[in-house]
């Protein structure tokens, strides 16, 4: 079981200028959609922008996290996809 | 599918997408140290994909979702099936510091696994990046 705010709030703090949501892809709260729009994956590779992630989740993806599946945007994609409130 | 008529090889009007595709690879040697051992296997051609299973018959869905996209952009591409040897399965892990399979290399540089895969295939990046 993993509580969303305060893994939102971790990843938010370990990449700054992030914003995070998260999703409950099973109803079991350890497979998790995690969307996370930032700056800092601007003029990177997807494989890249989704590794910095990876590596923020590595320990926690041991335990009580299961599977994720991350989506990363750059703020621009981010509006052009109407994900930026 | 929708895409038959931009099948350049379709003459006969079939259905069928030509298989070009995949050619599941063993290892000649695997005495060496396994670092080495996974870089010549991912030498071992532009596009070269460590999956569960044959390109044939995947033994995973995500796997089979790649070689399905593969096929589909009619890619000549080498596969290793990571269910056949536990040592390189675990080794790729900590070679690429990507934790799941498949995962796809090219010109010897991790691309993704089947979620980037298909997120670079729907905007049309997987084309350019592998042409």
């Amino acid at each position: 079981m993993v509580d969303f705010t305060e893994l939102k709030e971790f990843i938010e703090t370990q990449l700054p200028d992030s914003r995070v949501k998260i999703s409950d892809l099973t109803g079991t709260r350890d497979h998790l959609g995690i969307l996370v729009i930032s700056d800092a994956f601007k003029d990177k590779m997807l494989i890249d922008q989704h590794q910095m992630i990876m590596d923020i989740l590595k320990e926690r993806l041991k335990s009580e996290i299961h599977a994720v599946q991350l989506k990363t945007l750059t703020v621009e994609k981010a509006k052009a996809q109407g994900l930026w409130e | 599918m929708s895409d038959n008529n931009q099948n350049p090889f379709n003459i006969l009007g079939s259905d069928k997408v030509p298989q070009q595709g995949g050619q599941a690879v063993t290892e000649e040697n695997t005495s060496g140290d396994i670092n080495q051992r996974i870089e010549a296997l991912i030498s071992s051609a532009d596009i070269f994909l460590f999956m569960k299973g044959q390109p044939e018959m995947p033994q995973c869905g995500f796997s089979a979702n790649v070689v399905a996209i593969l096929n589909r952009l009619q890619k000549n591409y080498k596969t290793f099936d990571v269910l056949s040897d536990w040592d390189i399965r675990e080794a790729v892990k900590v070679y690429s510091n990507w934790p799941t399979f498949p995962q796809l290399y090219y010109k010897g540089k991790l691309v993704g696994g089947n979620d980037i895969i298909t997120e670079m295939y729907e905007s049309g990046d997987l084309e350019s990046t592998l042409a």
